[in-house]
């Protein structure tokens, strides 16, 4: 009984790894999805506002006054409005369902950490962390991110949303070299 | 008019609503989970052309995208003026751009990726979304700090059309030419980094010439005319003309001004020379090929359900086709004065000293002569609303804008 239940759950998540997809396959099929996107709803791809939402919610918990003081977070979350009761979230708890099931199915889904070879888990997850400090600062800062202004900016012609994109990879091109060592 | 972006609120409400949503976030996840994007040393890696993943998933969505978009909206299925093109705030974009790029290269995720990470237990993708979480919060400590940078250099929804003065079809090709650079460029890259050739694929090639096809296509039929919108439109929207329910009474305009709850944008269509010698105090004068500029301003102002946009000339004829044009950019609540601005003047300047009627005038003349060009500073211009008492039938019946009024981020 035991043993036959343990194979069970060995068949969802301990299934062989697979490689990952060529990438431009997995280009078409975001493509598709960002069309499917714009075409029936009229917006696009978005992660970082969720994140945002995500953060006044829990700021919302504990300081329910400080929210409706910070404009930033007020239009989010002043007042009796729930931050997390919009669609942006919605595509958000999406994602982590599309992202579980593929990662399921190709066996992707288990503990890691994934990092340059000369640097220990420490260093990495602090690096994790402020990397996810800055982007997320950056993010609100340009009203979106690699998903709202790269992908949906960048497919709808967004002028600014072109600036955004090379600024993104420009940045990131431009520092490279000199934490070369977190990755090589 | 074009059938999509559909008003899945009102025709799901709100839980259909979301479970669509949901189904493209789905979509969204499995994508960026099946390219690698949940592993940091992919997604760092093209920064150092170990990997091509990055600009090979991302500048491919892209194009496919838009390449089936505007093939869309080419085919009239789906309207452009109703898709949420991210405004252009230049500065801001460009800084917080920079700073997404530092994020990027330390934390080896953007948003999107580390939530798909954290999804599949990569511990430091979830490192990069508590990070995010701080990184929320502290921009909104700090945004009152820079408020006028944050605010500032915003330019509207601007497209790479409008910033280079081409055609939806031109602007596609530079993007997809673009992308196909960046593939070629990466894979020669990578090869001379890793040693490593890039093997052809089906998808190889559709991710390089599909777009290409779809772009020539847009290219090749160039872009509708208002006057060709308008014709699409025409079956539908006549009725509304030969009914005369487009009209509003010089009263209803007047009471409407008056109306708090209400925002009123008057755009006067004539000549610069009538202008100045008489118009309606607030009125712009807006020159008929400028409407389609002013109807996408006014399609981002999300106050638009509560906006009633008045359009006048000295009579009706030229107002009515500034009216069809903005039907054909999908500007809801959009009427014409009666009788235009000789109709008012014949209401409100009756008594007016320096305000006498021309006697016979051609249609779209002005029936009046002025003592001297001032503008709105006549009394005919402003009057006092309480002071008239008008018998008209209303005609405004306010309409909330179809499509979306935030974006992804929002």
């Amino acid at each position: 009984m035991n043993a036959e239940k343990t194979t069970f759950w060995q068949k969802i998540f301990r299934r062989p790894e697979k490689p990952y997809a060529d990438p431009y396959l997995g280009g078409i099929v975001m493509g598709l999805v960002l069309f499917a996107s714009l075409f029936i709803t009229g917006s696009g791809l978005g992660a970082s506002g969720t994140v945002g939402r995500f953060a006044v919610f829990l700021i919302d918990l504990v300081a329910p006054q400080h929210v409706d003081r910070v404009p930033d977070f007020l239009h989010w979350g002043g007042g009796e409005t729930n931050p997390l009761d919009a669609t942006l979230p919605m595509i958000t708890l999406g994602s982590i369902l599309g992202g579980l099931v593929s990662g399921l199915i190709h066996g992707r889904f288990k503990p890691e950490i994934f990092k340059g070879p000369n640097i220990s888990n420490r260093t990495r997850l602090i690096m994790a962390f402020l990397g996810g400090v800055f982007f997320v600062y950056g993010a609100r800062m340009a009203r979106g991110c690699t998903s709202g202004q790269g992908l949906s900016g960048g497919a709808t012609l967004s002028a600014g949303s072109w600036a955004v994109v090379f600024a993104i990879f420009g940045g990131a091109w431009a520092l490279a070299y000199f934490v070369r060592k977190l990755w090589l | 008019m074009a059938p999509f972006p559909l008003d899945l609120l009102g025709l799901l409400g709100k839980p259909g609503t979301y479970l669509i949503f949901l189904l493209i976030g789905f979509g969204f996840g499995y994508a960026l989970e099946m390219s690698g994007f949940n592993r940091s040393t992919i997604l760092a890696g093209q920064f150092y052309f170990r990997e091509s993943r990055v600009v090979k998933v991302f500048f491919t969505a892209i194009v496919v995208a838009m390449g089936l978009l505007f093939l869309a909206v080419r085919l009239n299925l789906l309207d452009y003026n109703l898709i949420w093109v991210p405004p252009t705030y230049l500065w801001p974009g460009i800084v917080g751009g920079l700073i997404m790029g530092v994020g990027f290269i330390l934390g080896g995720f953007c948003p999107g990726t580390s939530i798909v990470g954290a999804a599949t237990l990569k511990i430091d993708a979830m490192l990069f979304v508590l990070g995010g979480l701080v990184g929320a919060a502290l921009f909104g400590e700090t945004e009152p700090l820079f408020s006028n940078f944050y605010y500032g250099s915003y330019y509207g929804r601007v497209t790479l059309m409008d910033l280079f003065h081409i055609s939806t079809g031109a602007a596609m090709l530079i993007v997809a030419l673009m992308a196909l650079v960046f593939f070629v460029m990466m894979e020669q890259l990578q090869k001379f980094v890793t040693k490593q050739e890039t093997p052809d694929s089906l998808f190889r090639r559709i991710a390089w010439f599909a777009p290409l096809a779809l772009t020539l296509v847009v290219l090749v039929m160039g872009d509708p005319t208002p006057a060709e919108k308008w014709a699409r439109l025409a079956p539908e929207k006549e009725p509304l003309i030969a009914n005369r329910e487009i009209y509003i009474h010089p009263g209803e305009l007047l009471a409407s001004i008056a109306d708090d709850t209400l925002s009123v944008v008057m755009l006067d269509v004539r000549s610069e020379a009538d202008y100045n010698l008489f118009h309606l105090h607030g009125a712009r004068r807006t020159p008929m090929e400028d409407l389609p500029a002013v109807a996408r301003e006014l399609l981002l102002d999300p106050n638009i359900g509560q906006t009633v946009i008045v359009l006048m000339s000295n009579d009706e004829t030229a107002a009515t086709e500034a009216w069809k044009i903005m039907q054909a950019e999908s500007v809801p609540n959009v009427y014409v004065l009666e009788g235009g601005v000789n109709n008012w003047l014949s209401i409100f300047a009756a008594e007016e000293e320096g305000i006498q009627p021309a006697g016979q005038t051609a249609d779209e003349q002005l029936a009046y002569t002025f003592a001297a060009a001032r503008g709105d500073r006549w009394e005919a211009a402003n009057p006092f609303p309480h002071e008239w008492e008008l018998e008209y039938e209303p005609k405004i019946k306010l309409e909330r804008k179809k499509g979306p009024t935030t974006g992804g981020c929002g």
